[in-house]
């Protein structure tokens, strides 16, 4: 029975969805109050409808209905709890509930929120969010439904593949479609001003915290899935420019892009059109993540042939969505008009050199991406794309951004005195410089380009220290004064340094592992050890070791340094017999400067020893530690008072006013 | 990332049974220079079967088979270039991880710099035009204006933090 009623609800939001996409729009048209309320009604309902849906498939994938295919599919008895409930969205139908809801939530969230938005803007807004809706709900309904049923039902699953039951798996989906679809709404905010024909700064303050939410999100949600493939794939790589990994970091590089264009929309009323665009893209970009992953297209053409259906579906909706975004650019944004000026060497100079630099380096991961994609449909032969292609294209676009990205928050506005910025970026230049000689001290000339990065990430994150104690005036007044301006900074100053201080931090995460990885594979027999870096690792033993629903054969290994006792590390190789399929399990020991990895893996031929490879990997915890910054700069943001006001502030009000609690915005 | 739910989930139909990972010890060579050169080179091979790694990574068979085939070529005193060429001449460009450049590929690997080039060309013709504008714009603050705005400023760093 929930079954058919999750089923029942996902029909139920598809109409819900429709009234959404056509009442409030015709109501805003013709100012009518309670056509465009419908609007707020119908996007609670589609919210609710969609968590019933949601928990429906939640449930009987928790209490193991194998009358339902999609948890015979994905589940099996023994499978522990989280995995059941994380299994919910491991699957292509599942990720697609799971998708709806996160949609239907944001709609929800404008619904309650978006007071202080003008009603017409507010209803527009809905009801482009309720189009999206309906064509994921159609294409769920028509060609991808959770809820059908087998009979008779098989006494257990199939399992979830071995590979996805990994707790930083589990939650990687969750937070990488908040950031799709978050975008989502950026579109929709985009879509209605469109509409509306005005955007000025007050539309960037509205748009504001939703792109902050969904970038955060994308950037923990990519964050989480490195690090799983840094500790699943059994040698410490943790980005592989994958077409299904780019899918997920051109949204994050236009997002990127479209926070910092917002702000000069906001600040200075111009670079309106260029926001609008972005903010068309990046949601594209998403739908195109979603649809690069679910058409199966990147396998090959053929395979995108093989299941018509859904990959024509995908498509049309990638077609209909970004077409119909740019054609309403394409005929409204004309109507935009330009705001103010500005020098070349200002704030705005600095965001539009940030915005030329990202977008080029989106293109680029698009080209890489779907070139292959592109030879191969025009008869052009096949060819691959892989890191040495990024690396001598991508990462040379993003030295310039995190140089400039140093000077960017010290520019004032409207024209800038680069000589007075640099003067004061001393302390920036001077900390790079003593990174790049620590490189070269510790680790030796080799890699010459990797000590200069290394160097660009010292002056990075000392640029956003100097960016914060500039502001609040640090050592040119009494420490006292400083502590009281630095309470009163702006949250969103201090969710920019704290970003772009992340930023630094994960590049120098990222150089350091990928320049100074030491590795060491080997044939061990228990009792002997193998030195890597220094340490020296002994393999004690290897047994069997039961597990829910799987058997492991771990490993102990004792690590140790001239003589001192390190760590204790247990890799092990984990069995799971219902998909017959082996993963790794690596050991990893961190001290946050760097991580020793092992894995020890297969018995090797003589019949005797293991197969053993042992790493130690330099820096490498900087990269989650920065990403975690860089969310974290973002949440920081995102509490900034000026978004929880939404309106700018009118420098009008009296003192005397301005002192009594505000209005119930707060 | 979302390999996840795709690549290794394809991997792993191709694969059954015990995997073996990446570059085994019985395949590497003796000769440690030399079994540098193979594991740099390898790098830059594209598993046939596997879903953009490189033979380097990728446990499947074929990519064991390709490591020992191109350490069997170093052996018999290819250089680094005639081992790429024995590969590419039996597997195609489709091997290469880093695409070749030739008519067909300038797209791609001229294409992002030729997008910095027009995209910074145009922003710096309209930054011309709009600096024209701005110093038309903005004439530099009197004294008096300075003084001014200093008051003012002071004003919005009191007022701040109250609720």
């Amino acid at each position: 029975m929930i079954p058919e009623l999750g089923h029942y609800a996902l029909v139920l939001a598809l109409v819900v969805a429709l009234v959404q996409s056509v009442i409030p729009l015709w109501g805003a048209a013709r100012r009518d109050a309670a056509m465009m309320e419908v609007g707020r009604t119908a996007a609670y309902c589609q919210f609710a409808a969609l968590a019933l849906a949601f928990g429906a498939l939640t449930y009987a994938h928790v209490v193991s209905d194998f009358s339902v295919l999609n948890v015979v599919e994905n589940s099996h008895t023994d499978k522990p709890m989280l995995y059941k409930v994380a299994g919910v969205w491991g699957n292509h139908e599942g990720s697609l509930v799971l998708w709806v809801f996160i949609l239907a939530l944001f709609g929800a969230l404008v619904a309650a929120f978006g007071r202080n938005l003008p009603a017409s803007l507010r209803a527009r807004v809905l009801a482009v969010q309720g189009m999206i809706g309906v064509g994921f709900l159609w294409f769920m309904v028509a060609t991808s439904n959770p809820f059908t049923r087998v009979d008779p039902a098989p006494l257990n699953g199939h399992d979830l593949n071995p590979l996805l039951q990994d707790p930083g798996l589990a939650f990687h989906p969750p937070f990488l479609y908040l950031g799709y679809v978050g975008f989502s709404l950026c579109f929709s905010f985009a879509a209605g001003a469109l509409i509306e024909g005005r955007v000025d700064a007050a539309w960037a303050r509205w748009v504001r915290p939703w792109a902050l939410i969904a970038w955060s999100s994308l950037t923990l949600g990519i964050a989480m899935g490195s690090w799983w493939s840094y500790y699943t794939l059994g040698w410490g790589g943790w980005w592989f420019w994958d077409p299904v990994e780019n899918a997920s970091l051109m949204p994050w590089l236009a997002g990127t892009a479209l926070l910092h264009s917002a702000i000069v929309v906001e600040k200075r009323d111009t670079l309106k059109s260029w926001t609008i665009l972005l903010a068309i893209v990046t949601f594209t970009l998403s739908l195109m993540g979603t649809f690069l992953v679910r058409s199966g297209v990147l396998t090959s053409v053929h395979a995108f042939a093989s299941d018509p259906a859904r990959g024509v579906f995908i498509l049309a909706l990638l077609v209909v969505a970004t077409g119909g975004g740019l054609l309403l650019y394409a005929l409204r944004a004309p109507v935009l008009k330009a705001g103010g000026l500005f020098a070349p060497i200002s704030r705005e100079g600095g965001l539009v050199l940030n915005n030329l630099l990202l977008s080029t380096a989106c293109a680029t991961v698009f080209l890489g991406t779907l070139y292959p994609l592109f030879m191969d449909a025009v008869g052009g032969g096949k060819i691959s794309i892989g890191p040495p292609f990024f690396n001598a294209t991508f990462v040379p676009l993003m030295v310039p951004v995190v140089a400039v990205m140093a000077l960017g928050p010290l520019l004032s506005w409207k024209r800038a005195d680069l000589a007075g910025v640099l003067g004061r970026l001393k302390i920036a230049a001077l900390v790079g410089v003593v990174a790049a000689l620590a490189a070269l001290w510790l680790a030796g000339t080799k890699p010459v380009l990797a000590v200069l990065a290394l160097g660009l990430a010292g002056w990075a994150v000392m640029g956003a220290v100097v960016d914060v104690a500039d502001r609040i005036r640090l050592f040119r007044m009494p420490l006292s004064d400083s502590i009281s301006r630095a309470r009163h900074l702006p949250r969103g100053a201090w969710g920019t340094a704290i970003a772009h201080a992340g930023l630094g931090v994960a590049v120098a995460g990222m150089v350091g592992t990928s320049a100074w990885t030491t590795e060491a594979i080997q044939v061990l027999h228990i009792g002997q050890s193998v030195d890597v870096a220094g340490y020296s690792f002994r393999l004690d033993s290897v047994a069997e070791a039961p597990g829910p629903n799987y058997t492991a054969r771990r490993a102990v290994l004792t690590v140790t340094r001239n003589g001192d006792f390190v760590a204790t590390l247990a890799p092990e190789q984990r069995f799971y017999p219902v998909t017959r399929m082996t993963t790794t399990g690596a050991a990893i020991h961190t001290n946050f400067f760097s991580d020793l990895y092992a894995v020890v893996g297969e018995p090797a031929p003589d019949g005797t020893g293991y197969n053993t490879r042992f790493y130690r990997h330099p820096l490498v915890p900087w990269i989650w530690v920065g990403s975690i910054l860089m969310m974290a700069g973002g949440l920081v943001s995102l509490s900034d008072r000026r978004l929880r006001v939404g309106v700018p502030l009118k420098r009008a009000v009296p003192r005397a006013a301005a002192a009594v609690p505000p209005a119930p915005a707060e | 990332m979302r390999r996840v739910l795709f690549t290794l989930v394809l991997a792993a139909t191709l694969l059954s049974g015990p995997l073996a990972r990446a570059v085994q010890p019985d395949e590497m060579l003796s000769d440690p220079a030399m079994e540098a050169r193979a594991r740099a080179i390898s790098k830059d091979l594209r598993c046939l079967v596997c879903q953009n790694q490189s033979i380097d990574d990728s446990d499947a068979p074929l990519a064991r088979d390709l490591r020992l085939l191109l350490r069997e070529r170093l052996v018999k005193g290819d250089t680094d270039a005639q081992a790429v060429a024995f590969l590419t001449d039996r597997y195609g460009d489709y091997v290469l991880l880093r695409p070749p450049v030739r008519p067909a590929t300038y797209l791609l690997w001229f294409g992002p710099f030729a997008l910095l080039v027009v995209g910074g060309g145009i922003l710096l013709w309209r930054g011309r035009r709009g600096s024209a504008g701005a110093e038309a714009l903005a004439p530099p603050l009197t004294a008096e204006e300075k003084a001014h705005l200093a008051m003012l400023m002071r004003d919005e760093d009191e007022g701040k933090g109250r609720p």
